[in-house]
C-alpha cells in the first residue's frame, strides 16, 4: 500500500449529500476481477451522459479541477454498498484524499486499506471549503497527515482527529493482515478454549 | 462501564482474540459467506502473498449477484458475468472452501441460505462482502459487511482488526396493524432517524413488536440497518429463534441441541444495560410506507403525498431534495396512491423469503396485474422457490401474469439481465432506491411484499389495508 504522509492538490468540490458507493462506481464495473482500471468509470452516470459523451456540467470533467486529487464531499460520503471498487476506482482516477463531514463506515474503512485518506471536518469547514474551490482559480489544498492538518494557503487551516492507528498505517503503507499474522499464536489459542467450551460452535462443514 | 452488558458488548467480548497495545481489539468471525463480485481480488491477494485461507470450512461461497434468473440449463449469455462465476468457483476449488453452485440445490441469496441452512446461529459473528450482512443478525449474531481487502484479512486469519462501535438501541412498542410489515417498520425508523443516523453503532432492535415478528420479520428488520448507516442490526434471540433454527441442516443436533440453547438463552441484553443511544417507536400507528425519492430516508406513508422541498431547513437538503424529485420525475404534493407504475420486483435479500412470497400471494389471488405493468417473483433461494412451488404459490402468481423466476438478486441491482429501462418506474421490495440501482434511469420505489403486490394489480401504488384478501398463514410450514 501506498504511504500517505503529506499530499497537496487541487481540490473538486462534489456538494452532495449521501452521496452511495451505486453512483462512485457502477454495478455494471463490478463484473470485472481485477483490483484495478477503474478509474475510467468512476461516477460514470454522472460523468457521462445516457449516450456516452462526458458531460462538461459534471465538476470532474470542467478543465479548472482536471488531475484533482482531494475530493471536498458532503455528509454521508460513501453510503450504501460495501464495494470496495468504489474506493479502487476514486484512487485509480487520482484521488489521494477525500475531505468530507462524515463518511459511510464502510467505505471508510475500504479507503484506508487503500492509502485513500478520509478526512472528517465540521460542515461550516467543509462549506467554506467547498465555495473556496468554486471562487478561486487554481485552488489547492494541503493534506497533512502528520500533522493531522488541512491548509489551502488562502489562509483556510484546520485539524482533523484520525484513529491513531489507522493514521499509523496510513503513514507507513501497513499490510494489517501480516499484523495480525504475528498473532497467530493466540489466534489458535483462542479457538482451542472456543472448542473445548462450545464444542456445538464449530466449523460448520467437516 | 456502569450498569449491565448490552447483547452486543456480550457478542464483543466473547470474540476478541487479543487486543494489541495501541491497535484495535483482534475480532474472532465464525462464519464467513462469499460470493462472486466481491471475493475475486481477495483471493488474488492471498496468492500474491503466497498466503492460504485459515478456516475453509467456516467459509462457504455461493453465486448470487450476477446470475440469470432465467432457465437454468440455458448456458449464461454475459461472458464476463460468467467469467467471475467460474473464478469464484476455481478459488473454491483452490483454497479447499464449500461452494454452493448455480445448478445446486442449496444456490441462493448469501443472507437467504446462511440462515435456511441453519449457519447462521445466536452468538456468533459473521461477515460477508455485503453490506447487507446485518441480516444474520435476526438471529441475535454480531453480522456485519466488510470490504474486499477485509475478506481477504478473513480469509487469511479468521479475525479482522475492529473498534468496537457505539450501541443503539430501538424499543419497538406495539403491535404491527394488520397489513403493516416488518419492512414499512424498517423504512419509518430509517425515515426517522436517516440515512447516517446510526452510523459508527450496532442497532439492538427490541421491544414487543419486534418479539411479535417472525424470523423473515426480524431478518427484512436487520436487513435494513444498513440502510441507516449502522454497522450492524441485532434482536435476541429466544423461542421463535430456536422453533426457526432446529433442524436445519447445520443447526446443532442432539444432544448438543440442549448445550447449544442453554447458551443462547444467556444473549440478551441485561435489565439495566446502558446504550449509547435509544429511539422509541410505537408499531400500533405505523401505516405501510412508499419511498419517493433517491435514498431510503426519503419515504412518506401510503396515504400521504411527495414532500415539498422547500419544507427542508438547509439548502443541501433542499438541492438534494430536488434532485431527487428531477430524477424520479415527479412533483411536490402527487399523491402517492396515484403514482403508477410500470414494472413491480418482488425478490432480493430484504424480502423474499417464503413469508414474503406468502404475503404478496395472498394479495395477489383471483386478481390479475394490470395491463400496464410488467411484474416479476425472484424467490431468494432454491429452497425457498421449492416451498412455494409445493404451496401453489407459483401458481397463483403465474395465473396473475407474474414471471416466476429462478433465484438470485436479480434487479435489486440489476447486474444481470433483469434491469429497469431508463424512465421505468417500479414498486420493488429491495432495499435500495438509489439513481440507476436496478438500471440507468430507473425509478424505484420501496415497498414491502404485500404493497408491492397491490400495486402491481392495481397499476398504481395503494393502501393494503384496505385490500380485501384473506390471511392463509400457516407459519407450521415454514421450513423454508
Ligand atoms: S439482493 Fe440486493 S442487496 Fe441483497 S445481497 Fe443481493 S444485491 Fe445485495
Amino acid at each position: 500500500m501506498q504511504p500517505f504522509r503529506v499530499h497537496e492538490g487541487t481540490g473538486a468540490p462534489l456538494d452532495r449529500p449521501n452521496v452511495d458507493t451505486d453512483q462512485i462506481i457502477p454495478k455494471q464495473f463490478l463484473k470485472r476481477i481485477e483490483r484495478t482500471g477503474f478509474g475510467e468509470f468512476l461516477f460514470y452516470d454522472w460523468r457521462r451522459t445516457g449516450s456516452g459523451e462526458l458531460d462538461p456540467q459534471f465538476v470532474l470533467n470542467q478543465a479548472r479541477y482536471a488531475g484533482a486529487s482531494i475530493l471536498v464531499a458532503g455528509r454521508n460520503f460513501g453510503c450504501g454498498s460495501s464495494r470496495e471498487h468504489a474506493a479502487w476506482a476514486l484512487a485509480d482516477f487520482g484521488f489521494r484524499a477525500i475531505l468530507a463531514p462524515s463518511f459511510a463506515d464502510i467505505f471508510a474503512n475500504n479507503c484506508a486499506k487503500n492509502g485513500l485518506l478520509v478526512v472528517e471536518l465540521p460542515e461550516e469547514t467543509i462549506a467554506g471549503i467547498t465555495l473556496r474551490a468554486r471562487e478561486i482559480a487554481g485552488y489547492r489544498l494541503t493534506v497533512d497527515l502528520e500533522q493531522r492538518s488541512v491548509d489551502d494557503g488562502h489562509g483556510l487551516r484546520a485539524e482533523f482527529a484520525i484513529d491513531e492507528f489507522r493514521r499509523y498505517c496510513l503513514l507507513e503503507g501497513l499490510d494489517d493482515i501480516g499484523l495480525t499474522l504475528r498473532c497467530a499464536d493466540q489466534i489458535t489459542s483462542y479457538e482451542d478454549r472456543r472448542g473445548r467450551e462450545r464444542p456445538f460452535q464449530g466449523p460448520p462443514f467437516c | 462501564m456502569t450498569g449491565g452488558c448490552t447483547l452486543f458488548d456480550k457478542l464483543w467480548d466473547d470474540h476478541v482474540v487479543c487486543q494489541p497495545e495501541g491497535q484495535p481489539a483482534l475480532l474472532y468471525i465464525d462464519l464467513h459467506l462469499v460470493h462472486e463480485v466481491t471475493s475475486p481480488q481477495a483471493f488474488d491477494g492471498l496468492r500474491a502473498a503466497g498466503r492460504r485461507v485459515r478456516q475453509p470450512l467456516r467459509t462457504v461461497a455461493t453465486v448470487d449477484h450476477n446470475v440469470p434468473t432465467t432457465d437454468r440449463r440455458l448456458p449464461i449469455t454475459d461472458q464476463i458475468a460468467a467469467r467471475q462465476m467460474e473464478t469464484l468457483r476455481r478459488n473454491c476449488r483452490e483454497f479447499g472452501i464449500p461452494f454452493f453452485d448455480i445448478g445446486s440445490a442449496e444456490q441462493g441469496i448469501v443472507h437467504v441460505i446462511g440462515p435456511e441452512l441453519g449457519l447462521t446461529q445466536p452468538g456468533m459473528t459473521v461477515v460477508c462482502g455485503d453490506s447487507h450482512t446485518s441480516t444474520h443478525g435476526a438471529f441475535g449474531a454480531l453480522a456485519f459487511g466488510i470490504g474486499t481487502s477485509e475478506v481477504e484479512h478473513v480469509l487469511a486469519t479468521q479475525c479482522l482488526p475492529q473498534r468496537k462501535p457505539r450501541s443503539m438501541q430501538v424499543f419497538v412498542d406495539g403491535r404491527l396493524p394488520k397489513g403493516v410489515t416488518a419492512k414499512d417498520l424498517a423504512l419509518a425508523i430509517i425515515g426517522k432517524i436517516g440515512t447516517d443516523g446510526a452510523t459508527g453503532h450496532v442497532i439492538e432492535y427490541a421491544g414487543p413488536a419486534v418479539r411479535a415478528l417472525s424470523m423473515e420479520g426480524r431478518m427484512t428488520l436487520c436487513n435494513m440497518s444498513i440502510e441507516a448507516g449502522a454497522r450492524a442490526g441485532m434482536v435476541a434471540p429466544d423461542e421463535t429463534t430456536f422453533a426457526y433454527i432446529h433442524g436445519r441442516r447445520f443447526a446443532p443436533k442432539e444432544p448438543a441441541w440442549q448445550e447449544a440453547t442453554r447458551y443462547w438463552r444467556s444473549l440478551a441484553s441485561d435489565s439495566d444495560a446502558q446504550f449509547d443511544r435509544t429511539v422509541e417507536i410505537d408499531a400500533s400507528a405505523l401505516p405501510p410506507y412508499v419511498t419517493w425519492g433517491t435514498s431510503p430516508g426519503m419515504v412518506v406513508p401510503v396515504t400521504g403525498a411527495v414532500p415539498d422541498p422547500k419544507w427542508f431547513a438547509q439548502e443541501t437538503d433542499r438541492q438534494a431534495y430536488t434532485r431527487a424529485l428531477e430524477y424520479m420525475a415527479l412533483r411536490p404534493g402527487t399523491k402517492i396512491e396515484d403514482i403508477a407504475v410500470d414494472r413491480v420486483f418482488i425478490g432480493s435479500c430484504t424480502n423474499s423469503r417464503i413469508e414474503d412470497l406468502r404475503e404478496a400471494a395472498e394479495v395477489v389471488r383471483g386478481h390479475r396485474v394490470a395491463r400496464t405493468v410488467q411484474a416479476m417473483v425472484v424467490p431468494g433461494s432454491q429452497a425457498v422457490k421449492h416451498q412455494a412451488e409445493k404451496e401453489g404459490l407459483h401458481e397463483i402468481f403465474r395465473e396473475a401474469g407474474f414471471a416466476w423466476r429462478e433465484p438470485g438478486c436479480s434487479m435489486c441491482l440489476g447486474m444481470n439481465p433483469d434491469v429497469l429501462q431508463p424512465g421505468e418506474r417500479c414498486a420493488s421490495t429491495s432495499n435500495r432506491n438509489f439513481e440507476g440501482r436496478q438500471g440507468r434511469g430507473g425509478r424505484t420505489h420501496l415497498v414491502s411484499p404485500r404493497m408491492a403486490a397491490a400495486a402491481a394489480v392495481a397499476g398504481h401504488f395503494t393502501d393494503v389495508r384496505k385490500w380485501n384478501y384473506e390471511e392463509v398463514r400457516d407459519a407450521a410450514v415454514s421450513r423454508a
